[in-house]
C-alpha cells in the first residue's frame, strides 16, 4: 500500500541525487495488501463493505473509524455469533492493524498484533503477526527490533506473506551489516514474480557489500538490461545502470563505466546523473571533447538540479583543457549568471518559509489531491521553490514528517467540522424541544382517553372470545340468537309466565301454540348453531385483524411519543462532554502541527541553506576560474598579436630586400633616391628558428574553430 | 573535484538509510513528536467513532432509520460511471464516480449512497445506472424495488452487474 503522496513524490523527485540517498539500496518492493486483511470473497456484513470501501480509497481514517465502531459493537452483543459481522470478525481486527500501520499508528498496530502474539492463537497467525510486527518496526527504522520479531516465527508462515517475509529479512539482515545471510535469502528468492527486480538488486548491493564484488556486479548487469517494462521497473533498472557505472568509474574502468551510462534513459528520473557520469567519464580518459557532448545537453535541463549546476562548472572547465578559453570565460559567466540567480531564489525561498507559506501551501486541500503537487506548490504566490525541496520531501523521515503535519491538519479540519455539527446539533434540540413541550401535554391526555378506549374494546373482545370458546363445549345455541330471535324468545318466556301467573288464560290450544313456537325457535337456532359459531369465529378473527390495525396504531404512536422525547432529551452531557474532548484534541493538535512545523520548516530552510552555500561555494570558484581564463585567453591573445606583428615585420623584411634587390637596376625605381626605414624595433627582430615554432604550436586555428563551434 | 564528487555518489547510491538532513532534529525529539501525534489520532478516531453514533442516534433514529447501499458483481470487468436513485418518487442521490471509487468498488468495497427517515411501510425504490465495459462498451440500467420499512433500521444493496444489465436488491 504505497500512499499516493510518495508516488505523487516519486514521479518527480527520483531524478535527484537525494533520492538516491533517501531511498537507497535496499530497494523497498511495493508490498500489496494482504488478501487476508482488506479483501473478502463473501461479504457478510454491509458496514464491514463499507470500511474496505473507504481503505481502498487509502481513507485509512474513515475505515479506521468504522471496522473499531463496528468491533465495539460487536463485542457488546449478547449473541454475537448471531451476528453477520462474526464471520469478518477476526479478519477485521487485522484488518484494523494493518490500516492502523498505513496510517501510521505503529503503536497501535503493534499493540495489537503483540495481543495476537499473545493470545491463545495457531502457530500460523502467530507467524503471520509476527512478520507483521517485524514490518512495523523495520518501518520505524528499528532493524534490531525487527529481527527480533522475525525470530519469533516457528515453522513455516502462511504461503501468501512468505515470500515478503523473506524479502523483509533480507532486507533487516542488509540494515544490520550481515550482508551474507542477506545474500543466501535473496538467492532463494530469485524468481520469485511479485518482487522481481527488487530482489535482484538488493542480491547485487549485499554481494557488493559482503566484499564479492564480481558477482555483485554481473547480477546487476543483468538487472541493468532488462529489469522490465512498467515505469517502476525502468527506474530501477535506471538506477542499476547509474549505480554500475559510478562503480566501475571509481575503480577507474572508464570504458565499462561509459556503456552503463549509456543504458540509462535520457529522460527518465537518473538522466542527469547519467549524463553528468558519462561526461566524468571521458574526462577522465582525456577526451574532453567528448566529455562536453553529454554536459552541453545536462547545462539547458531544469536550473535547480545539482548535476545541472555541476555541468555549469564541467563544461567551461572542459573548454578550459581544449584550451578555448575565451569560450570557457563565457561558459563561466553564463554559470555565474546562473549561480546568481539560484542563489536569490534560494534566499526567497528561505524567507517565504521562514514566514510559514510552506506550511501555508502544505495545509491546502490540493496538497493531497494534485498529481505532483510538491512541484506545483511553488506556483503558489510567495511559496518556495520546491524544487530544491524534492530530495528532501522525498526523504523517509520528511515524508514522514509532512504525512503527520497534513494528518494532524486532517484531524483538526474535521474536529472544526464536528464542532460545528456540534452546534447544529444543539440547535436541531432547542428546535425539537421547543416544538415538542408545548404539545405533547395534550397529546398524552388524548392518549390517555383514548388508551382507556381502547383497553375498553379490548376486554369486550377478550369477553366474545371466551364465550366462542365455551360453546365449543357448552351447545347453546341460544346465545348465537339474532336479536328478532332473541325478542321471539322473551315473548314466549313472557307469554309462558302470564300463562303460569293466571292458568285460566291457559288452554290446551294455547299450550301447543307456544310449545310449537318455542320449538321452531329452538330447532332453527339449533340448526344454524354450526353455522352461526362459524360466522362468529370469522367475526372474532376480522376483529382481531382490526384490532391488530388498532394496536399497530397504538405501538406505533408509543414509539413515537417515546422518538419525540429520546430527540430532545439526554444530550445535553453526551455533547458537552464531546464538545470538550473535542477541545481539548484541537489545543494538542494545534501544539503538535506548531512541532511538526517547525521540524519541516527548519529541515526545509536547513536543506536550501546548505544548497544556498554550495551554490556560493561554486560562484567562487566559477569566479576564480573566469578571472583565469580570461587571462589565459588575454595571453593567447596577445601571443596572436605577437605572431601577426612577427608575420607583418617578415613581409615587410621581403618587401624590403626585393626592393634592394631590384636597386641593381639604379634609381629606375626609385627616382627620388629614398630608402625605406630600416630602423626596427628590437622586439620584432628576426625570430629565432625555435621561437617561431613556439608561436606556431597551440594551434590557433584549431582553437579558433572550437571557439566559434 | 571529479574523484570527490565520483566517490561520493558512489557513496551515496550504496549507502542505506538513514535519517537524512535531520541534523537540527534529535532522533528522540522526531520519537516523542511521533508518538504524541498517534496518541492524538487514537483519541480523535474515539472520538469521531462515538460522534458517528451520536449524529447517527440524532439525525437517523433507527425507528426511521432506512440506508442503502452500492456494490458491483462482476469485478474489474464493469466500470460504473454513474447511479441515480429515487426513493419515494424523489431523486435522493445522484452520484458520479471517481476513479478511485470506481477501483474500490471493484475490488469489493461496498458505498453508502443514502441515508434516509422514512416510515414504517412500502416504499418505491427506483435506481438508475449508467457504465462501461473495458472495451468502452455502454451499459444502463433501470429497476425497481419495494423497500419494506419496519420498526427497525433498514438496510438495502443493490449489487449492479454491470455488463449483464441487471440491478439485484439485498434486503440486510
Amino acid at each position: 500500500m504505497l500512499p499516493r503522496l510518495a508516488c505523487a513524490i516519486a514521479g518527480t523527485a527520483l531524478c535527484s541525487l537525494a533520492v538516491l540517498f533517501g531511498a537507497a539500496a535496499p530497494v523497498h518492493a511495493k508490498e500489496s495488501a494482504d488478501p487476508t486483511a482488506l479483501q473478502t470473497r463473501e461479504l457478510k456484513d454491509l458496514f464491514f463493505g463499507e470500511a474496505l470501501f473507504d481503505a481502498y480509497q487509502d481513507e485509512y481514517f474513515d475505515a479506521i473509524v468504522g471496522l473499531d465502531t463496528e468491533l465495539k459493537q460487536y463485542r457488546l452483543l449478547d449473541d454475537p455469533e448471531l451476528d453477520p459481522f462474526s464471520i469478518h470478525f477476526g479478519q477485521a481486527e487485522f484488518a484494523v492493524g494493518d490500516l492502523e500501520l498505513s496510517y501510521r499508528m505503529h503503536q497501535e498496530a503493534g499493540r495489537a498484533i503483540e495481543a495476537v502474539l499473545k493470545g491463545n492463537v495457531s502457530q500460523p497467525i502467530k507467524n503471520e503477526a509476527a512478520y507483521r510486527l517485524a514490518r512495523i518496526h523495520y518501518h520505524k527504522q528499528q532493524f534490531a527490533n525487527a529481527l527480533h520479531a522475525l525470530e519469533m516465527i516457528e515453522g513455516r508462515v502462511p504461503e501468501r506473506v512468505r515470500a515478503q517475509e523473506q524479502f523483509l529479512r533480507a532486507r533487516v539482515y542488509m540494515q544490520l551489516g550481515r550482508f551474507e545471510e542477506a545474500v543466501a535469502l535473496l538467492r532463494d528468492l530469485k524468481g520469485e514474480k511479485s518482487l522481481a527486480g527488487f530482489v535482484e538488486y538488493n542480491l547485487g548491493i549485499a554481494l557488493l557489500k559482503a566484499g564479492e564484488a564480481e558477482k555483485g556486479l554481473q547480477e546487476l548487469d543483468a538487472l541493468g538490461r532488462d529489469a522490465g517494462n512498467s515505469e517502476g521497473m525502468q527506474a530501477l533498472q535506471d538506477k542499476t545502470n547509474l549505480l554500475l557505472g559510478y562503480q566501475l568509474m571509481e575503480a577507474k574502468e572508464f570504458e565499462r563505466a561509459r556503456t552503463y551510462f549509456d543504458r540509462v534513459q535520457l529522460s527518465g528520473p537518473f538522466s542527469n546523473q547519467a549524463l553528468l557520469g558519462a561526461g566524468w567519464v571521458e574526462a577522465n580518459a582525456g577526451r574532453f571533447d567528448r566529455a562536453l557532448v553529454p554536459w552541453q545537453l545536462l547545462k539547458q535541463r531544469q536550473p535547480t538540479n545539482p548535476a545541472v549546476h555541476e555541468a555549469m562548472l564541467a563544461v567551461p572547465y572542459a573548454y578550459g583543457k581544449l584550451d578555448v578559453h575565451s569560450t570557457a570565460a563565457v561558459n563561466y559567466g553564463q554559470a555565474l549568471d546562473l549561480f546568481g540567480e539560484q542563489v536569490d531564489v534560494l534566499t526567497h525561498s528561505i524567507t517565504s518559509i521562514r514566514e510559514g507559506k510552506l506550511l501555508e501551501a502544505l495545509r491546502r486541500k490540493e496538497a493531497t489531491q494534485v498529481k505532483n503537487w510538491v512541484v506545483e506548490l511553488r506556483k503558489l504566490p510567495g511559496a518556495p521553490e520546491t524544487h530544491y525541496l524534492l530530495d528532501l520531501m522525498a526523504s523517509n523521515d520528511y515524508q514522514e514528517f509532512l504525512r503527520n503535519y497534513q494528518d494532524l491538519n486532517d484531524l483538526f479540519e474535521r474536529n472544526k467540522s464536528w464542532l460545528e455539527s456540534l452546534d447544529a446539533f444543539d440547535e436541531i434540540i432547542a428546535l425539537r424541544r421547543s416544538y415538542y413541550e408545548p404539545i405533547l401535554p395534550g397529546l398524552d391526555v388524548q392518549f390517555r382517553q383514548v388508551d382507556a378506549r381502547i383497553k375498553m374494546r379490548m376486554e369486550q373482545r377478550q369477553r366474545l372470545a371466551r364465550r366462542i370458546d365455551n360453546l365449543l363445549v357448552n351447545r347453546r345455541p341460544e346465545l348465537l340468537a339474532k336479536s328478532d330471535e332473541t325478542e321471539a324468545r322473551l315473548r314466549l318466556e313472557k307469554v309462558r309466565a302470564l300463562l303460569a301467573y293466571n292458568p285460566s288464560l291457559n288452554s290446551e290450544e294455547t299450550e301447543a301454540r307456544v310449545a310449537r313456537l318455542e320449538g321452531i325457535l329452538k330447532f332453527q337456532l339449533s340448526r344454524e348453531f354450526d353455522q352461526r359459531l362459524t360466522e362468529a369465529y370469522k367475526h372474532l378473527q376480522e376483529l382481531d385483524a382490526v384490532i391488530a390495525t388498532l394496536q399497530e396504531t397504538y405501538h406505533r404512536y408509543v414509539r413515537s411519543r417515546q422518538a419525540a422525547t429520546h430527540s430532545y432529551e439526554g444530550y445535553d452531557d453526551q455533547i458537552r462532554k464531546l464538545r470538550g474532548g473535542l477541545n481539548r484534541s484541537q489545543d494538542r493538535i494545534d501544539m503538535l502541527m506548531a512541532r511538526q512545523g517547525r521540524m519541516l520548516e527548519q529541515l526545509a530552510i536547513h536543506e536550501l541553506d546548505q544548497r544556498r552555500a554550495q551554490l556560493e561555494d561554486y560562484q567562487i570558484k566559477a569566479r576564480f576560474a573566469l578571472a583565469d581564463s580570461y587571462d589565459r585567453a588575454n595571453e593567447l591573445q596577445e601571443q596572436r598579436q605577437d605572431a601577426q606583428k612577427v608575420e607583418q615585420y617578415r613581409e615587410q623584411v621581403e618587401q624590403l630586400k626585393e626592393r634592394e634587390a631590384s636597386k641593381e637596376a639604379p634609381a629606375a625605381d626609385h627616382p627620388d633616391g629614398e630608402l625605406l626605414p630600416t630602423d626596427n624595433p628590437p622586439e620584432l627582430g628576426e625570430p629565432e628558428q625555435g621561437e617561431e615554432i613556439k608561436s606556431e604550436e597551440p594551434g590557433d586555428e584549431t582553437g579558433e574553430g572550437a571557439d566559434d563551434e | 573535484m571529479c574523484r570527490f564528487l565520483i566517490s561520493l555518489t558512489t557513496a551515496l547510491l550504496l549507502s542505506l538509510p538513514v535519517l537524512a538532513n535531520a541534523q537540527d532534529v534529535s532522533r528522540e525529539e522526531i520519537r516523542g513528536l511521533d508518538e504524541q501525534i498517534q496518541d492524538v489520532k487514537k483519541d480523535v478516531i474515539d472520538l469521531t467513532s462515538e460522534l458517528n453514533r451520536l449524529e447517527e442516534k440524532l439525525l437517523f433514529p433507527s425507528n426511521t432509520q432506512a440506508a442503502i447501499f452500492v456494490s458491483l458483481s462482476g469485478g474489474e470487468e464493469f466500470s460504473l460511471e454513474s447511479v441515480e436513485v429515487k426513493l419515494d418518487n424523489q431523486v435522493v442521490a445522484h452520484h458520479l464516480y471517481t476513479y478511485r471509487e470506481i477501483e474500490a468498488l471493484q475490488q469489493g468495497g461496498v458505498q453508502r449512497i443514502h441515508t434516509a427517515n422514512v416510515q414504517t411501510g412500502a416504499h418505491p425504490l427506483v435506481v438508475s445506472y449508467f457504465g462501461k465495459s473495458k472495451s468502452g462498451k455502454e451499459y444502463r440500467g433501470t429497476a425497481s424495488f419495494s423497500v419494506e420499512k419496519a420498526v427497525g433500521p433498514k438496510f438495502v444493496e443493490i449489487q449492479i452487474a454491470g455488463t449483464q444489465s441487471a440491478i439485484n436488491f439485498k434486503d440486510w
